[in-house]
């Protein structure tokens, strides 16, 4: 498969279960290297340019990269550390926009899948990246949350940047210049 | 600004390796028990006898610590790589080295760190002279930072490994040989009055080595399994 994604471009990966969706998302972050061919970033293969790549990606995946004995707000501290660069949008608006700002200070062992999967998302929001690779990021979130992060991608794309996205829901992008591929079983 | 940030990212894999250690001990204190009681199952088996003990001690504490080691080492990157923050790392522009120097620098300081602590009260359980215990603690002192990072590199290969402990420990004693010689060596010319400089130098010499190398090793080791699903 090839596929291109510009500034202002959604791409959603759609597939059975074990089409490999999940893989081809690690691929395209440089987490597991490519059977045959390469991804590229401006134009570069991501390996000769790590820095300028990971500079401008944000990944959430299906592992969330949260520590269950940190609390909300230190793991998304670390995440603004991680980021190439953080955003002026502090660890607790980020949350509050997520809308679990009253539990920053609660360990993520005690969160529920959803509001982990909130913490998780927030990452993108502390930090400023180009391109948003998200892997299934509306499973376990309510309704409103799904509102909600739909928002934020549509807001995202319409700033000029890009999300890579796998999701199984038909989703409104109302507007906003996207594209489907949908995986066939291996 | 770029060092600022360098340093920014040490110091906070640092705190937040630190924070979790002291939330989850179990990690680290049970190697630790693991060294005390090995230790102190010397001188029930071999027998109360003080020169004995003495001549045995060096090999006995040190080795304890090297496995000791191996056990506590299992657990650097696994935690990371399980819930997804390895990850977050491997895809992070900053340098991986900072983030891997501070990850083992942590783990050194609360495993590490307390089995020299705990170095008196084994110099005592095995009979050991005065000099014989600043000795020790020298060697410890040099060499339980080397076992950390060559104990990380194996445990960045073996990361994607499900129970990769047993597999770590055959990866990793054989690397650990040199630093065993070496200071059991010191203990024991210490123990005798002679001078220890020249195998103090080479531990020394083994301790640069590891901490200039063996970054860009875990750095590779990790790119290569730590991506891994």
């Amino acid at each position: 498969m090839s596929f291109e994604l510009k500034s202002g471009e959604l791409l959603q990966i759609d597939g059975a279960n074990g089409s490999g969706k999940t893989t081809l998302l690690r691929t395209v972050c440089g987490l597991v290297p490519a059977d045959e061919g390469n991804v590229y970033w401006c134009n570069r293969p991501i390996q000769q340019n790590r820095q300028g790549y990971f500079s401008q990606l944000a990944f959430v995946g299906h592992k969330h990269g949260i520590k269950d004995e940190l609390t909300a707000a230190e793991n998304l501290e670390i995440d603004q550390i991680l980021a190439a660069n953080p955003s002026s949008v502090s660890v607790r608006e980020a949350l509050g926009r997520l809308g679990i700002g009253e539990c920053r200070h609660q360990l993520c062992r005690e969160l529920s899948a959803g509001q982990r999967q909130r913490v998780a998302l927030a990452r993108l929001l502390v930090s400023i990246a180009h391109f948003w690779v998200l892997d299934e990021p509306l499973t376990a979130l309510d309704q409103e949350a799904q509102r909600t992060v739909c928002d934020l991608v549509g807001q995202h794309i319409a700033a000029g940047g890009m999300v890579l996205l796998t999701s199984h829901q038909k989703l409104d992008w109302s507007g906003q210049a996207h594209r489907i591929i949908k995986l066939g079983n291996a | 600004m770029r060092k600022q940030q360098t340093f920014s990212i040490f110091t906070g894999i640092l705190r937040r390796d630190l924070k979790l250690a002291v939330r989850a001990p179990s990690q680290w204190i049970n190697p630790l028990l693991f060294f005390l009681i090995a230790v102190s199952l010397f001188p029930l088996g071999v027998g109360p006898e003080q020169n004995m003990l003495r001549e045995i001690a060096p090999g006995v504490i040190w080795v304890a610590a090297l496995l000791a080691a191996m056990l506590a080492q299992d657990s650097l990157f696994r935690a990371d790589f399980e819930d997804g923050s390895l990850e977050q790392m491997l895809i992070s522009s900053r340098p991986m080295s900072m983030i891997i120097m501070a990850k083992v620098l942590a783990h050194w300081l609360v495993t590490g760190l307390p089995l020299i602590v705990l170095s008196p009260v084994l110099s005592i359980l095995m009979g050991l002279s005065l000099v014989g215990w600043w000795a020790l603690l020298l060697t410890l002192l040099l060499g339980t930072p080397i076992l950390s990072l060559l104990g990380a590199v194996g445990a960045a290969l073996v990361v994607s490994v499900k129970r990769g402990g047993v597999l770590l420990s055959l990866l990793v004693l054989p690397l650990c040989i040199p630093v065993l010689i070496f200071a059991t060596a010191v203990v024991q010319t210490a123990g005798v009055g002679l001078a220890i400089e020249g195998q103090v130098s080479l531990l020394g010499a083994l301790l640069a080595l590891s901490v200039t190398l063996s970054p860009i090793a875990i750095a590779g080791a990790l790119r290569v399994t730590g991506g891994a699903a």
